[in-house]
């Protein structure tokens, strides 16, 4: 990183400089750009198509006097915490159990990573079809006689969210098991060693003396996860479609809707907005420590 | 891999003969097994039945008659909206839109991950950062405009669209990924070559790329599945002409007309998984590292 070092390893180039030129235009003019474009449009009274009629900041009122918004904020929040803690405790097992030298390991790994590499649609369209409640798997329960066993949660206005959490976890925790077996296979010897030593029970030294070793990948974990659940409007839309009522409605979904069919682009700016701002204040301290400070690896 | 020699020790009472630890690890191991294969289960089990036997039987149930006739559907007659061929079409789509997509976003990322490891051009640093704060924000901030723009420049609904709102959003992780394997990489021979009088570009043909090979294949896997798997942009962008087939899956299973068929649903569904579940068997390990090198899925 000093300026010494990167002084005597190239000479400024300006093949250099211009082979950049695809990458700052997209920044600029796409990220940028559009970023800003949305947020004036917030600003306005836009409806089915943009103009610049100044509304100050009454897009945002309406926003927040929006029960469907609201709503979508207090989903968001629901199955963001409960999702990341859950595939950071599941996916954190998943990795010490394949870290205990157990046979078919390679096996094992290869099932619990599957998941991910299917799109939030595919997974959105199995879960619905095991949860349905008329043929899924609350039938096959009845069929066995079990009648009073309940997996309606799609259906339920209280429990769908709890099939979306269900849904992201079984697509998105072998993320976490693959990250986390990383990091467990580069713990040193010598400290398996000195805890064996030490007779610490081996469930103990994995939450007192391991997981913090592991903090990097926990939060770099988070942070993905994180992404995944400000993001997440494939899997709703294939899953609950947002329903039952705006039960599952999530904001990205909230700003999908009001773009494309309810044709209100300066409420669906504002809310676009409010998610930019979010996003920014959660991420920024991390990509600073993460990319600026220790480029090296 | 040569962690503690005596894990398998651990857990078990000393000199008793039945070790409880690790019969609770693989009842725990089994457990999760069975919740991570349930729905693949699931899923093939029911596009090998007959709609028939899918309302009579247990979702779990094994067909009793197998019949690839669900999958025949899926590919060539079911309805996506209002045509109905099938998803072969979308297969196809999302044929055309991966290839050109992974192809430029790769040689573009590798190009401009080549640039800042190596030659520190100023502002670099400011480049990067930007372009990760771009691969944290929800679309949903960006789409609208470039809808717009897209419809005042008459590339609206057209592959080209969808191309490079693909490239635009997929520029920022393989960037990451070929600028820390860069950083990896000695930079002696970059120097060597330039004392040498070689230029940005030759040294990039003649050194930097056959050097790239590993990464190259871990930045194609991670782009092919989330290209074959994005959702969003093919929506938005696509138009009926150029919808993938994750787009066509959904109008196929939502279509809201008598007796749902869940077989077809199903066919469809494993259909739509092929490519980038073949793609994760086949690569493995290179998958892994393409997660450990920095995964951001769309």
């Amino acid at each position: 990183m000093s300026s010494a070092r990167s002084r005597n390893r190239s000479r400024p180039s300006l093949a250099a400089g211009l082979s950049l030129g695809p990458a700052w235009v997209i920044v600029v003019a796409i990220y940028i750009g559009t970023a800003i474009w949305t947020v004036a449009m917030s600003l306005t009274t836009s409806r089915l198509l943009p103009t610049a009629q100044f509304a100050g900041l009454s897009q945002y009122r309406r926003l927040f006097t929006t029960p469907r918004w609201m709503q979508s904020l207090e989903n968001l929040v629901l199955f963001g915490v409960v999702f990341i803690v859950v595939a950071l405790v599941l996916g954190f097992l998943l990795a010490v159990a394949l870290d205990r030298k157990i046979r078919f390991e390679g096996a094992i790994r290869t099932i619990y990573l599957y998941p991910y590499a299917l799109s939030f649609i595919v997974t959105g369209v199995v879960w619905k079809w095991m949860l349905d409640p008329t043929m899924g798997i609350q039938k096959t329960m009845h069929d066995l006689g079990w009648t009073s066993f309940r997996m309606d949660w799609v259906v339920d206005m209280h429990m769908a969210i709890y099939a979306l959490i269900l849904a992201a976890v079984w697509q998105a925790t072998g993320l976490v098991m693959a990250l986390m077996l990383a990091g467990l296979r580069g713990v040193d010897g010598d400290l398996w060693k000195a805890i064996e030593v030490d007779g610490i029970p081996t469930w103990r030294a994995y939450v007192a003396i391991i997981l913090p070793i592991l903090k990097p990948i926990v939060v770099t974990a988070t942070v993905l996860l994180g992404v995944a659940v400000v993001k997440a409007y494939d899997l709703v839309v294939a899953l609950t479609g947002g329903g039952p009522g705006y039960a599952t409605d999530m904001p990205a979904k909230f700003i999908m809707d009001f773009l494309f069919q309810r044709a209100n682009i300066g409420l669906a700016s504002a809310a676009a907005t409010v998610i930019l701002l979010i996003s920014v204040l959660a991420i920024l301290p991390w990509i600073y420590v993460t990319y600026l400070r220790a480029p090296r690896r | 891999m040569t962690t503690s020699p005596t894990a398998r020790s651990r857990g078990s009472r000393p000199g008793t003969g039945l070790p409880v630890g690790r019969i609770g690890l693989w009842a725990f191991i089994l457990l999760t097994v069975l919740f991570f294969l349930a729905p693949l289960y699931v899923m093939i089990v029911t596009s090998l039945k007959t709609m028939d036997e899918v309302r009579l039987s247990s979702i779990f149930a094994l067909p009793m008659h197998p019949t690839f006739e669900a999958w025949r559907f899926a590919w060539s007659e079911a309805c996506t909206g209002i045509e109905c061929h099938g998803l072969q079409s979308g297969f196809w789509n999302s044929v055309r839109i991966t290839v050109p997509s992974v192809a430029v976003s790769v040689l573009l990322g590798a190009i401009s991950g080549y640039a800042l490891s190596y030659w520190k051009p100023r502002g670099g640093e400011i480049l990067f950062a930007l372009l990760m704060v771009g691969a944290f924000i929800p679309y949903q901030l960006f789409i609208y405009p470039l809808a717009f723009a897209f419809a005042k420049t008459g590339l609206a609904n057209t592959l080209l669209a969808v191309v490079m709102v693909h490239v635009f959003f997929g520029l920022p992780i393989v960037t990451l990924i070929f600028r820390n394997y860069y950083a990896g990489l000695p930079h002696e021979l970059v120097k060597a070559a330039q004392i040498d009088g070689a230029g940005f570009w030759r040294i990039f043909r003649s050194i930097i790329l056959p050097l790239s090979r590993p990464i190259l294949v871990v930045a194609v896997i991670l782009q092919t599945t989330g290209v074959w798997n994005d959702f969003l942009f093919g929506l938005i962008f696509g138009g009926t002409n150029n919808q993938p087939m994750t787009v066509q899956l959904n109008a196929l299973v939502s279509a809201q007309f008598g007796e749902k068929p869940y077989n077809v649903h199903m066919a469809a569904t494993i259909l739509t998984a092929l490519i980038p579940l073949a793609i994760y068997l086949a690569s493995g390990r290179w998958f892994v590292r393409g997660i450990a090198a920095g995964a951001v899925k769309g």
